[in-house]
């Protein structure tokens, strides 16, 4: 899959030489391609694949995480109001800054902002109840969005309005390799924690009162898990704006082939989402002469494939 | 193994205010393996009062004490392994099978970052035979009945090794055959020791098996005891509000049954 989108883009590399290029950094192998051939792949296709990879494995794993806590297969990773908080920091960004590293760092901290006020608003008597978090989460995600609707409109219409609304649609076009070495710990790490707790995602799933009767510190337990996909999530949507469906869809493409134990599914969602998202990546750059934002794309396969799921797990029960 | 249970001066309410308080003043003691049926008209606070011995819940005062050690100050993974506690109705998101739901109850004894292993697993086939329901591992748990759903609950609470078995109202929403089923499996958990508390709808559950029984009613406990001294036809009058006859049966069945008087009925079936 990541070699098929090396070669393939608006020119079309053959299959060898992207292989040969590839690898020219480790092996000493005669040049027979040209500078902008090689700037292609490594510096334009390479980065941008690494990002998709990251993406679509960070938005699964953590719509998968955020399914068992909040017990509900068709929540999104972006239930707690990321994506609207990352989205009116980038729009926020873009309206003052317009420097990348701003727009990615605002649209950081606003979408990790937006959870923490949705996980503020949503304690009482020192619980968070998983019902409150998902209210909280809609309040602090509809401010969050007429705010950007705000920004949209006393944004300059010819110059930043459409920056700001191409951002929102998503895109891995803006991906270095500066970027992403400063985002891989974070993924990394963010992945990590939630690959080894995976287990106890079982047990919340079943709901708080069950795990704690079972001996599990809860709070503690759900809070790990809540800040580790909300940081994966933010890290994503601050390097490719939103690209939705991908965290509802791929966890229940996991769930038809390893079944819904997490101890299985998030590994499997993870190198699905990843698989999935360099994928339509690679249809957004090539199938028009200019590219079509990724989140108009995920959303038009995402919509009849889950429909079909849907379906398909309602003649099975 | 023993579960010598202590419970002293138990008190809940989801506020502090004195109008919102549950229940107050609970006490009483149950010797390893006795059968402790609760009783007590809907909404009088029975499954409360579990979710607050097993600490889902925190009393606001008193304490519950298994073998003389204090749950207040344990660990909920440390409580996890001592008491079982078997929800009244579970509802699973995710269609688990049974062995996965089973096995959760190893979750105290398993670390934060790893998953169950072999010896949990075994432990968890070992709960299943014990119940008689290895047959079903490996159904999702959203294609068993009530009756098979209420006793995997259980196995996973034997998963804990408990040495206390707290279960809400496990004959709910079960037919006769599968009530008598779940009862008779209780039965013989108390006969391998284990101390059990049972809150029930059916006072006729406490004339089955239970070594004391106790009432729960405006926010105490009325009355408790042996059930044969404390099941009156008065006290079951004054918890449901309807006349209720305690016959004995004889005939090899040699126990009391519980048997509602109808409105019509009641002026034939009074002696005068």
């Amino acid at each position: 899959m990541v070699l098929a989108s090396l070669c393939l883009g608006r020119v079309t590399i053959p299959f060898f030489q992207t292989l040969k290029i590839l690898f020219s950094p480790v092996l000493s192998l005669d040049p027979d391609w040209s500078e902008t051939t090689y700037s292609v792949v490594m510096d334009v296709r390479l980065p941008r694949i690494l990002a998709g990879l990251l993406v679509g494995a960070a938005l699964s794993i953590s719509g998968a995480s955020f399914q068992g806590v909040f017990q509900n297969p068709l929540v999104s990773p972006h239930i707690l109001g990321v994506a609207a908080g990352a989205g009116f920091g980038a729009a926020l960004a873009i309206l003052f800054f317009d420097n990348i590293w701003m727009i990615h760092l605002i649209s950081f901290l606003f979408g990790l902002a937006s959870v923490a006020m949705t996980y503020a608003l949503s304690r009482v008597y020192k619980m968070t109840p998983v019902l409150m978090l998902v209210l909280s989460g809609i309040v602090v995600g509809s401010l969050f969005s007429a705010l950007t609707s705000l920004l949209k409109y006393m944004a300059d219409p010819m110059n930043k309005m459409p920056a700001i609304v191409f951002w929102l649609l998503g895109s891995l076009n803006h991906v270095s390799f500066k970027n992403l070495l400063i985002t891989l710990p974070i993924f990394l790490s963010c992945m990590a924690v939630l690959l080894l707790v995976r287990w106890r995602i079982n047990l919340l799933s079943m709901g708080e009162e069950d795990a704690r009767s079972l001996g599990i510190n809860t709070e503690a337990l759900k809070a790990v898990i809540i800040l580790s996909a909300t940081i994966a999530t933010a890290s994503a949507v601050c390097i490719s704006g939103i690209i939705g469906w991908i965290g509802i869809m791929i966890p229940h493409i996991g769930r038809l082939i390893v079944g819904p134990d997490h101890k299985y599914l998030l590994p499997i969602s993870m190198v699905i989402g990843a698989a999935y998202l360099v994928a339509v990546d690679t249809i957004a750059r090539t199938a028009l002469t200019t590219e079509i934002p990724i989140g108009i794309l995920t959303a038009v396969f995402g919509a009849p494939v889950f429909a079909f799921l849907l379906r398909k797990s309602q003649r099975a029960s | 193994m023993a579960g010598r249970v202590d419970i002293r001066d138990l008190s809940f309410g989801y506020t502090d205010k004195a109008e919102d308080i549950i229940f107050s003043g609970i006490r009483f003691s149950l010797e390893p393996g006795e059968v402790f049926c609760l009783l007590g008209p809907n909404g009088s606070g029975k499954s409360t009062l579990l979710k607050c011995i097993s600490r889902v819940l925190t009393p606001a005062s008193g304490s519950v004490a298994i073998d003389g050690e204090n749950l207040n100050t344990m660990s909920p993974a440390k409580i996890a392994g001592k008491l079982g506690y078997v929800p009244q109705s579970l509802v699973s998101a995710f269609p688990f099978t049974v062995e996965e739901i089973v096995v959760m109850g190893r979750a105290s004894r398993i670390s934060m970052i790893s998953s169950p292993s072999k010896q949990d697993r075994d432990k968890a086939w070992e709960s299943m035979e014990k119940i008689g329901i290895d047959h079903l591992a490996r159904r999702p748990c959203n294609r068993l009945s009530g009756g098979e759903w209420q006793l995997v609950l259980i196995a996973r609470a034997l998963t804990q090794s408990p040495r206390v078995l707290l279960l809400d109202e496990p004959t709910s929403h079960l037919d006769l055959g599968n009530q008598v089923k779940i009862l008779e499996k209780v039965g013989s958990l108390s006969r391998d020791g284990i101390t059990i508390i049972m809150a029930s709808h059916f006072p006729d559950h406490a004339f089955l098996h239970a070594d004391q029984v106790g009432i729960l009613k405006n926010r105490s406990m009325a009355v408790s005891g042996k059930p044969d001294q404390v099941l009156t036809e008065e006290v079951l009058f004054s918890t449901y509000g309807i006349r209720i006859r305690v016959i004995e049966v004889l005939d090899g069945i040699d126990r009391k049954i519980c048997v509602p008087v109808l409105k019509m009925n009641e002026s034939r079936g009074e002696n005068p």
